[in-house]
């Protein structure tokens, strides 16, 4: 499926999705409450088939938090940029979607510990590189630490 | 008379206990702790503990330009230190839209493949190890010296290279490179067969692998496990072939696939691989065009307002570059989707139900590099 008929396939599905222009990827914001729902249909819809997350970011955009998921199909080759964004910085939450893609489990961990973005119905969402106990995330743009990271 | 203690007896063959491997164990091959679960000494379910070595590259990256950010991917995946640089450098050319020299690119991808069959001889090699086979490690660090040596001639160092630069390469190559990589590949024929003598066709190291630690390939996909551990289980992974950069689509070679996703296969597609690389490096060694080894870059590359992604194929899978610029000379926002932490989160399926030795087996097959797995 080209990116035309794609766009016009994922406004079909989420009606609430905002097109952003990006030069390599299509890409879309998409409202939390609807990701899981889309991504479910993104992986077992025939004609979509994205059975490849390869790349799951946690972003501090200052204003919201956002997570950036990068999806492959890999029978047609086709991707696609989703982006989902929560304004709440202590308790924002999105919906997991490690039930679809195993791979975002551990994505997840990782973008929990180092970004404080929680992920509701994951299995085992505990810090993953940071002891427990740690206090912030240091991926955050607001994160002090005057010992290690110095300032130039 | 003495008296009698009774104690209460638990049959353990019954009973669920855990053992902590690593973050001292020499097959972890690094400061990765996986708490085993385990019942007799059969693996339950098993939890990796990461971070013994996490240093916060993407962090450093946002205060670092990126000419110096370079530098940092050298010390992710040491081991295919060239191709983590390849990836950072195709991505800021490609968002200045810079076209680096035919010269650049046909070294690149000499040196990037040159990178893979030193890596995967010391996979290799410590897999032997693993195995219980000593004389594989020498062997293979014996040939791995080859590679190195010409590393050293070429630009000075031999495990952390930063030798690409945004643009082109820091320095021009060698005048004995090209002789040296072709008396290396003749060499490196003779020697792959030995590799398969002593342990491809070893029955212990087989009935060792064989339908052991099994990755069906919706798995794999699902799991994210790319490069040879990938592409075992039938997933064609290869950003070669699939998203060409450098000169890989001016080259003939073959994407093998395997199909059973045992830890022998994994096993056979890196030996495959390694055939393959010495085929790509002898179709460009002779056919480097002449001129300039960079291309005019600005003194300070400032990536204009955006997003950006580039993968390549490192040695054990897709590493994938996501930058947010926001104009400035340093990234906003930088992220690394390194091939061994997606690898790494399938090993908790593949090894349920096998037997702790097998775990080291599997571990050895997916040859995981524990600095890039935490950054």
């Amino acid at each position: 499926m080209d990116n035309a008929a794609l766009k016009e396939r994922i406004l079909g599905l989420v009606p609430g999705a905002e097109f952003q222009e990006n030069k390599q990827f299509l890409t879309f914001i998409i409202p939390p409450a609807k990701m899981h729902e889309l991504a479910v249909s993104l992986k077992n819809e025939p004609d979509l088939a994205f059975d490849y997350l390869f790349c799951l970011s946690g972003v501090d955009m200052v204003k919201f938090l956002e997570v950036v998921y990068h999806l492959e199909s890999t029978t047609f080759g086709h991707q696609l940029v989703l982006k989902v964004r929560t304004e709440d910085r202590v308790n924002g939450a999105v919906d997991t979607v490690c039930d679809i893609w195993r791979t975002a489990e551990f994505h997840e961990r990782e973008v929990y510990d180092l970004m404080g973005i929680r992920f509701t119905n994951h299995p085992d969402l505990r810090r993953l590189f940071l002891e427990e106990g740690w206090i912030g995330h240091p991926l955050r743009k607001d994160y002090v630490d005057e010992v290690n990271i110095v300032e130039l | 008379m003495k008296e009698v203690i009774n104690l209460p007896v638990k049959n353990i063959e019954e009973e669920e206990y855990h053992i902590n491997m690593g973050p001292q164990h020499p097959s972890t091959h690094g400061v990765l702790r996986l708490v085993v679960s385990l019942q007799g000494e059969i693996v339950k379910s098993l939890k990796p503990h990461c971070g013994y070595i996490h240093r916060g590259i993407e962090k450093m990256c946002e205060k670092d330009t990126y000419p110096q950010i370079i530098h940092l991917t050298d010390r992710m995946d040491y081991l295919s230190a060239h191709i983590n640089n390849h990836a950072v450098c195709l991505l800021v050319e490609k968002a200045l839209e810079v076209e680096v020299p035919e010269r650049v690119k046909y070294i690149r991808t000499i040196i990037d493949e040159l990178n893979r069959i030193a890596s995967h001889q010391l996979w290799w090699c410590s897999f032997g190890m693993d195995m219980g086979g000593l004389t594989c490690y020498f062997y293979g660090l014996r040939d791995r010296e080859h590679i190195l040596d010409i590393f050293e001639e070429s630009f000075g160092s031999r495990l952390l290279h930063s030798y690409y630069t945004p643009g082109g390469l820091m320095m021009d190559i060698h005048p004995n490179f090209q002789k040296g990589v072709k008396d290396f590949i003749k060499y490196f024929r003779k020697k792959i067969k030995d590799y398969d003598d002593i342990l491809t066709g070893n029955v212990i190291m087989q009935a060792r692998t064989k339908g052991v630690g099994i990755l069906s390939k919706e798995d794999a996909i699902s799991y994210g496990v790319t490069g040879p551990s990938g592409r075992a289980s039938g997933f064609a992974c290869d950003v070669r072939k699939h998203d060409p950069y450098g000169v890989y689509d001016k080259v003939d070679f073959k994407e093998i696939l395997g199909t059973e996703g045992d830890t022998f296969t994994r096993y056979m597609m890196r030996m495959h691989e390694m055939r393959e690389s010495m085929k790509i490096i002898e179709q460009l060694i002779d056919n480097v065009p002449a001129g300039d080894y960079t291309a005019k870059m600005k003194a300070v590359l400032k990536l204009p307002a955006g997003e950006y992604y580039q993968r390549v194929e490192a040695s054990r899978g897709e590493l994938g570059v996501y930058v947010i610029s926001d104009g400035n000379k340093t990234p906003y926002r930088m992220k690394f989707r390194s091939p061994n932490f997606s690898n790494l989160s399938a090993l908790d399926h593949m090894s349920r139900g096998v037997k702790i030795a097998d775990l080291v087996a599997i571990g050895g097959s997916l040859d995981y590099v524990i600095p890039d797995i935490d950054r």
